[in-house]
């Protein structure tokens, strides 16, 4: 059946609420206004206000409130608006849920899941357009995943839910209206691997989040000019799954990193890190990255798609790579 | 081991290209040869070498782009006993070490590896030359590389554009850090005008001096009498130059302009810089330049005299450190013995690097060649 990636996180909210009576959904805005993004729309009615919370706006807060929930027993999932609001709970995630199980000597799990939109692309400037997944992805003791199909928005959540550790749920806003096929039984997914979404020979794209979209494109405009790609969606940016795209880029020897972080210490650069300590002596070719421009997100929406890796730029870096250049 | 380095052919080259190799490894070659072309801003150049020895390897492949000073070749000297090639170890793959200095992919290296390929040979179609499994792939069957070697003389898309940046960048720079003074000197050029007449009467028509020999080789002989115009300015000093490489400014009928020099010009009589100079015009059109005669010139002559203009107020050549002038040779009043006649006269005029000398030495120069072309038997 036909649905959005919006539609497939409410219903994954849905079945969690459902199915585990310690679930609960707590975060600005989730419950009357049905969330920033709408994904809770109508949650708070069909579950009521004990587990549908409106919090105050002060995410140090009511992170910190989900981290003692999660040790108290329940299933909390924090909504925090915006990645970039993020930087405001850091001290709660770092500190607080990615440290206390290794710093109790293995008594205290923290069993939270934490959401929070990412990404630029709207014309909401600097300050509400970053990409910081890095970040997190940098911290022992987080999982950090990111759904890009309608698939993984389905279900991700119910599997973060199992995990007794923290597990932090990356959307980019640009994702919530994508539309996709999902099948009537579609259920909880893994968020261990990384998965091939168009199979090809001559060059891998790794990429995940909503560059996922941009790097098929990308690729489809490729294949008309006859060079078939590979593209990687990571999933899951901390644990990678080495395996797969290391296995990916042994088939094709080239490889390209697409990533909206800017490059300097990105995921990107980690990726790449690894295919070289893991796959130099395949490699055909010298990796290469499109990664956002090294600047605020512009404002301006011609400077702000300038800014973000395109279609287009992905294009001519894979055909920097594959061209002859005699 | 000697080796050969792409050589700075003139102050503004960063780089150049290498356009074909003229010799291959096993090759006997002497001081002179010319061994390879290569491709700057200012056109294909043929790269001499300076040591006699047998080419032991090519390290760089047509097309590449190679820094000044950056290493093309190895040569082993005469006597220097050849490499002693390691028995082949049994079972393994010995045949191809992967060859440092080539930009190969690490899958091409160790394919080739494998399959005792010697990557020197292969040409490389991947980024900047590289070369890429292909291919090795490719050589390994025989089988021509899956793109031909590029046009044998890769010009720079807008080689005009590429030229006039050089000479913006050379003369930017002389005015910028050469501290410039002027003089310029009216000679009486009548005797040395009948000179060449008498001279030429004797000559067959394509022998036929004209008044740039002349004029040239007053300017070389000057140099003895103030040494100090002739050299380089370089590392904050001064270096004078024993011999006199004259350079010539020589005008490129596509713009632009080269100044190649004519190499120890002090041994040359004016007939034999006539025809110096009527090669070096003739080679420079034909982009078929030697590598050592740019970017040696010791001090550098321009004359437009054929253009009409009465006075030149040339711009140094960095690192030179004076540059002579010659403007058109017009019958002028002068006056002789108290007496106003019609003379032929040319306007010598002198830029000169002040660190380096003064107006006082550089009047004594334009003095020394009007002294010497007034006696033109004598040069």
């Amino acid at each position: 059946m036909k649905t959005t990636f919006r539609a497939a996180l409410r219903e994954a909210h849905r079945e969690a609420l459902l199915k585990d009576p310690r679930v609960l959904l707590m975060g600005e805005d989730v419950g009357r206004y049905g969330g920033a993004y709408a994904v809770s729309k109508g949650l708070l009615e069909e579950f009521g206000p004990e587990r549908v919370r409106d919090t105050p706006l002060s995410e140090s807060g009511f992170v910190g409130a989900g981290i003692g929930a999660a040790l108290g027993g329940l299933r909390p999932i924090v909504e925090v608006m915006t990645v970039n609001f993020s930087l405001l709970c850091a001290d709660q995630i770092l500190n607080n849920a990615a440290t206390l199980l290794h710093m109790s000597g293995g008594q205290l799990n923290v069993p939270v899941v934490i959401r929070m939109a990412t990404g630029a692309g709207r014309q909401l400037a600097a300050q509400h357009s970053r990409s910081l997944e890095n970040w997190y992805a940098h911290v022992p003791g987080l999982r950090v995943v990111e759904p890009a199909t309608v698939e993984d928005a389905r279900g991700m959540l119910w599997t973060a839910l199992q995990d007794p550790d923290p597990v932090l749920i990356f959307e980019n806003a640009l994702l919530y209206n994508l539309e996709g096929e999902l099948a009537p039984d579609a259920g909880p997914v893994d968020l261990d691997t990384a998965r091939v979404r168009r199979p090809g020979k001559d060059v891998t794209l790794i990429t995940y989040g909503g560059c996922l979209p941009r790097a098929l494109e990308a690729a489809g405009q490729l294949a008309t000019r006859g060079v078939e790609a590979e593209v990687i969606d990571l999933r899951t940016l901390r644990p990678l799954d080495e395996k797969t795209f290391l296995q990916s880029v042994r088939k094709t020897k080239r490889v390209v990193v697409i990533d909206e972080g800017w490059r300097s210490g990105s995921l990107a650069a980690e990726v790449i890190t690894r295919i070289v300590e893991g796959a130099f002596y395949e490699l055909d070719a010298p990796p290469a990255r499109v990664c956002s421009e090294e600047v605020p997100i512009p404002y301006a929406r011609e400077q702000e798609q300038a800014a973000l890796p395109q279609p287009a730029k992905i294009v001519a870096a894979v055909e920097a790579l594959v061209s002859p250049h005699g | 081991m000697a080796e050969f380095r792409m050589p700075s052919l003139g102050a503004d080259m960063e780089s150049g290209t290498l356009v074909e190799w003229k010799v291959k490894p096993g090759d006997r070659v002497k001081r002179g040869d010319l061994i390879a072309t290569v491709e700057t801003v200012k056109g294909a150049i043929d790269v001499e070498v300076f040591q006699a020895g047998v080419i032991e390897k090519l390290l760089v492949e047509p097309g590449a782009v190679v820094p000044v000073n950056g290493l093309m070749a190895l040569l082993r000297g005469e006597g220097e006993p050849e490499p002693v090639s390691p028995p082949p170890a049994p079972a393994a793959p010995a045949a191809a070490e992967p060859v440092r200095h080539l930009r190969a992919s690490p899958a091409a290296k160790r394919m080739a590896s494998e399959l005792g390929i010697d990557l020197g040979q292969v040409h490389g179609s991947g980024p900047n030359g590289a070369i890429t499994l292909g291919d090795v792939q490719a050589a390994a069957v025989g089988a021509p590389p899956a793109v031909p070697p590029p046009a044998p003389r890769p010009r720079p898309v807008d080689a005009a554009a590429a030229m006039r940046g050089a000479i913006a960048a050379a003369m930017s720079r002389s005015k910028r850090e050469i501290p410039h003074y002027y003089l310029a000197t009216d000679v009486d050029f009548g005797r040395a005008q009948s000179w060449l007449e008498q001279q030429n009467v004797k000559r067959p028509v394509t022998d036929r001096l004209l008044p740039v020999a002349l004029l040239l080789r007053a300017t070389v002989v000057a140099l003895a009498e103030v040494p100090e115009l002739n050299g380089t300015f370089t590392d904050g000093a001064f270096h004078q130059s024993q011999t006199v490489n004259l350079g010539v400014a020589i005008n490129l009928r596509g713009g632009g302009l080269i100044a190649p020099a004519i190499l120890e010009a002090q041994r040359l009589t004016v007939s034999e810089l006539m025809a110096r100079l009527m090669d070096l015009v003739a080679r420079t059109r034909s982009s078929a330049l030697r590598s050592s005669e740019l970017g040696s010139g010791t001090l550098t002559v321009s004359n437009l005299g054929d253009q009409g203009v009465g006075l030149v107020f040339p711009v140094i050549q960095p690192p030179q450190v004076a540059m002579v002038g010659f403007g058109r040779i017009t019958h002028r009043p002068w006056v002789l013995d108290g007496h106003v006649e019609p003379r032929p006269v040319v306007t010598a005029s002198l830029a000169g690097d002040h660190r380096v000398s003064d107006g006082h030495r550089g009047g004594r120069f334009l003095a020394a060649i009007e002294k010497l072309l007034l006696e033109p038997e004598k040069l």
